[in-house]
């Protein structure tokens, strides 16, 4: 008969060897992702296929570079930042106004809510019949202000919880300590909650970084983002795989390095502040 | 000034500043949502084409021709066939994994570490990967299910009408089942203790604790990961976009690759200002009904 102490012992050795098969099966496509990056062309069309390369070869960065492919990663560098600096901007200080003073009350944080459920084809059909018009496809312009609107509600969202969270009796004193309303924010919210606001911002970056449907509407060439280029790549039974790999691999790095800093929010991140965590 | 009306400016100034934060915010979104919206209608009363480019306006046909566009009605049912296979595999199989990595584990943190990073890549990224994956001559899949069979497989997984859904749904729930894993392991986390011990000391079967205690307290993170997966399923696009675009044929059009497919290849400019509509007056009815259920204010 067995001990309890062995059938513990055994019952974690199950268990660690799922956790690991698990973990391993959900980091393959990734592998596999970066893995082709770094092949060779002989090496990727090899059958059966190699599940390792011969050696690191950046010969697939060097062509993204050298074709000026790679300024499509510049493209989705400046419309996320700039986009997320100002939904950040603005969405903290309606979110102050929100949980605050209950401006507009649960109706209008219903909607704001309800902003960021609506399907992208939907909103960006109109929008592109607009900048038609107004001369605003494929500009910078043009994809920061709805990159911006979009990611509003989100920020808005969020940063209504976060400031929710931090006690008033601190903003109260710094009132009647001669500090005007402005002041209270910056030198009271803000360092309160300042780990919650570099939360959102890094999922707001990562929310306008992987975007593909709205850069795919409202780009062509001269904004053209990382996402959509990729696509680019797609040509029926012959695809250009090594470059395929090597622009996905540029886009996803600076995500993960991203996510490495804010684990401990990650979950509250991405279910729009309803579970803490 | 007298103190009252001192009082008064104040409590006014009080006012504005709360609107005040609150108007630029709140223009940005009426400038990209209701603007665009009145836009959508008005044209979507109109007969444009590719070739009509007249604005005058032709009455409700394009609404009359929604109802009677089968391949329109083809694009919700495959939306809705995608969203009953994948969200309900993508819920159990992160309910196993949640309750795997509830307790202590050597390592633990670096799995959870590792097993989030595929929701944060780009949909259209892991489109692209999982179509290196089922590729059917150098993707390994199908070297592996020819390892298992022990003869050369070469399924066409993104052609075969019968492969297309099982690849779409493989990369949904490769992507997604982590959401429902990490919003699941922290409900687990946050079951009351005292109570399992306490089923554990009257005896309570496993099964019988999990249905009487542990559902009951994660039920509220269950909702709303439903509710936030059932919505993204909604406007499925670019996984499918990246494994097939919709072929073959339009066996794997969902309505976001219906709806831009319409406006931006065949340029059926007022008719797909009609399906935009559509698409959100369903999703609004969708919205209600679910908030009714799920307290997200609050």
């Amino acid at each position: 008969m067995m001990t309890l102490g062995r059938r513990r012992a055994l019952h974690l050795g199950l268990r660690l060897a799922a956790a690991i098969a698990l973990t391993l099966a959900f980091m393959f496509p990734i592998y596999w992702l970066f893995m082709i990056s770094f092949k060779t062309p002989e090496e990727i069309y090899s059958f059966p296929p190699k599940w390792y390369p011969g050696h690191l070869n950046f010969g697939n960065y060097a062509v993204l570079f050298r074709d000026g492919d790679a300024v499509t990663v510049w493209n989705s560098l400046v419309v996320a930042f700039i986009s997320t600096a100002i939904a950040m901007f603005l969405g903290s200080i309606c979110a102050y106004s929100l949980a605050r003073f209950a401006t507009g009350g649960r109706q209008l944080a219903n909607w704001i809510v309800s902003q960021r459920m609506i399907p992208p084809i939907a909103v960006v059909f109109p929008i592109f019949l607009l900048y038609v018009w107004f001369g605003l496809v494929d500009t910078y312009l043009g994809v920061i202000l709805l990159y911006t609107a979009f990611n509003l509600p989100y920020v808005i969202w969020m940063m209504r919880g976060y400031i929710l969270d931090i006690p008033r009796a601190l903003e109260e004193s710094a009132l009647v300590d001669g500090c005007n309303r402005w002041q209270v924010i910056w030198r009271v919210v803000v360092p309160m909650c300042r780990a919650g606001l570099s939360a959102t911002a890094i999922f707001t970056f990562v929310f306008a970084w992987n975007d593909f449907i709205f850069a795919l509407v409202l780009t062509r060439t001269e904004v053209a983002t990382y996402t959509v280029q990729i696509t680019h790549y797609f040509g029926g039974q012959s695809n250009f795989w090594a470059k395929i790999s090597a622009m996905s691999a540029l886009g996803t790095v600076p995500i993960f390095i991203a996510m490495a800093f804010m684990q401990r929010y990650f979950v509250r991140g991405i279910s729009l502040g309803a579970v803490k965590g | 000034m007298t103190p009252s009306a001192a009082a008064a400016r104040a409590s006014f100034g009080e006012r504005n500043f709360r609107y005040l934060l609150v108007a630029p915010a709140i223009f940005l979104l009426l400038l990209i949502g209701i603007f665009p919206l009145i836009y959508l209608i008005m044209v979507s009363f109109q007969g444009i084409t590719m070739t009509e480019t007249s604005t005058d306006f032709i009455g409700a046909d394009n609404f009359r021709q929604l109802f009677a566009d089968a391949r329109l009605w083809q694009a919700l049912m495959h939306t809705v066939i995608l969203t009953a296979i994948a969200l309900p595999i993508e819920l159990l199989l992160g309910l196993a994994m949640a309750q795997l990595f509830l307790e202590q584990l050597p390592g633990r943190a670096i799995f959870i570490a590792l097993l989030m990073l595929p929701v944060v890549v780009s949909p259209i990224v892991s489109g692209a990967t999982w179509s290196l994956m089922f590729d059917h001559r150098f993707g390994p899949i199908n070297q592996i299910i020819g390892w298992i069979l022990g003869a050369d497989t070469t399924l066409l997984w993104t052609i075969n009408p019968k492969l297309v859904y099982p690849a779409i749904v493989a990369a949904e729930v490769w992507q997604w089942t982590p959401f429902m894993f990490l919003l699941l392991l922290a409900a687990l986390a946050g079951v009351d203790r005292s109570q399992l011990e306490a089923a554990a000391i009257d005896g309570a079967s496993w099964w019988r604790t999990f249905f009487k205690i542990v559902l009951p307290a994660i039920r509220p993170v269950m909702t709303i990961a439903i509710l936030i997966r059932g919505l993204d399923l909604f406007r499925l696009f670019d996984i499918v976009w990246a494994l097939t675009k919709g072929g073959p044929g339009t066996m794997t059009e969902t309505i976001s690759i219906f709806a831009y497919i319409k406006g931006f290849q065949q340029f059926e400019t007022s008719y797909t200002a009609a399906v935009a509509l559509l698409v959100i007056v369903l999703l609004s009815a969708l919205l209600m009904l679910a908030l009714k259920r799920v307290e997200l204010t609050r």
